[in-house]
């Protein structure tokens, strides 16, 4: 009960300051649930990033449901879940309602202007992070390449670059 | 109505895959092509405003859309048909997922896809990079933010407060001058 609780309110915490999209989520994801919490090893995390990129919805909401089953099964997922999007909805609610006084806050546009490149910065060591986790050897190094290459150069759809580095993955590492 | 937002947002849910800005079009033909419920103008301006708040754009644009069509209940409805096609594919995979991964092949394919993700990040950074726009500013936010976190330990939380907290004072001093 006290795991579901601390789970809730760590997602609850990650939705809150989920701003610029699905990879600023992996990165708050990566020191909460992998640094200070423990609860995954960062390869699973990787791997669920992966099926997360090639299964429809967000990303965020999608890790969000895989680590809390991980950690506490049906109930888990779905309080995992629940915390990361409540806030979210919460605040979204309340723009909508106040829409047309929102809608020219000049505030708000000067906060974001220093989130964004912070946002940036984060996503970046988070990266750094996950490629020491999950680049070991020479091959991996080449599949990130390729990858990259293929994604930036050849315009190839994320999901279809996900699928051919596993067929490379059972090249490079399945025959010795 | 309420079972059409939430049908909607279900198949908005279920077809869009990768997240992100992949989403918008496929939730602007349903929204604004298909039913109508904003105008395009309209549905731009939302995603602006949204998409300066925390949260998956796809689920911050269902509740905007369901509470502009149906009050609360369509905020309930729209969400919750956005969240649930992930939700349950996801289940399913997590329930299987710890005996596939026992299978030799499966583990080949991860071992090929874990340097994708890295890929697939790098390459996400370099889109944010260029749609940010680059000046001195930015730059060393973004390095500092980076520096920050891997040699102080800092929580990425915390940067995001300060500098959010710093852009506030910063940008309103600028238009002052």
């Amino acid at each position: 009960m006290i795991a579901l609780l601390k789970l809730f309110l760590t997602f609850l915490k990650i939705g809150a300051f989920s701003f610029g999209g699905g990879y600023a989520v992996v990165a708050l994801i990566q020191k909460e649930v992998i640094e200070n919490n423990g609860w995954i090893s960062p390869k699973d995390f990787i791997d669920i990033v992966a099926i997360a990129e090639m299964t429809p919805g967000p990303i965020a909401v999608n890790s969000s449901t895989f680590v809390g089953y991980k950690v506490g099964a049906i109930a888990g997922s779905a309080i995992a879940t629940l915390g990361v999007v409540l806030i979210p909805i919460t605040i979204t609610l309340i723009v909508s309602v106040y829409y047309n006084k929102f809608k020219h806050l000049k505030q708000v546009d000067w906060v974001i202007k220093g989130i964004r490149p912070a946002v940036l910065g984060l996503i970046a060591a988070a990266c750094i992070k996950i490629a020491w986790a999950s680049i070991i050897d020479i091959k991996g190094i080449i599949i990130a390449l390729l990858i990259f290459f293929g994604v930036w150069k050849l315009k190839i759809n994320p999901i279809i670059a996900l699928l051919i580095s596993g067929v490379l993955g059972v090249i490079f590492y399945g025959v010795h | 109505m309420l079972m059409d937002i939430f049908l909607t947002f279900f198949k908005i849910g279920s077809f869009t895959i990768g997240g992100g800005y992949a989403m918008l079009p496929i939730i602007q033909r349903e929204v604004v092509d298909n039913k109508k419920w904003l105008g395009e103008e309209e549905f731009l301006d939302s995603i602006a405003v949204t998409n300066s708040l925390p949260g998956p754009l796809a689920i911050n644009c269902a509740t905007f859309v369901g509470y502009r069509k149906a009050g609360y209940a369509g905020v309930a409805a729209a969400t919750l048909g956005a969240i649930l096609p992930s939700f349950m594919i996801i289940l399913v995979i997590a329930m299987f997922f710890t005996s596939i991964k026992e299978n030799p092949i499966v583990d080949h394919v991860f071992a090929g896809v874990r340097p994708a993700v890295v890929a697939l990040i790098a390459y996400a950074l370099l889109k944010l990079v260029k749609s940010m726009g680059i000046n001195s500013l930015n730059i060393s936010i973004s390095i500092a933010v980076l520096l920050l976190i891997l040699l102080l330990n800092f929580h990425p939380i915390f940067a995001i407060v300060i500098f959010g907290a710093l852009g506030f004072f910063l940008f309103r001093k600028e238009e002052e001058k």
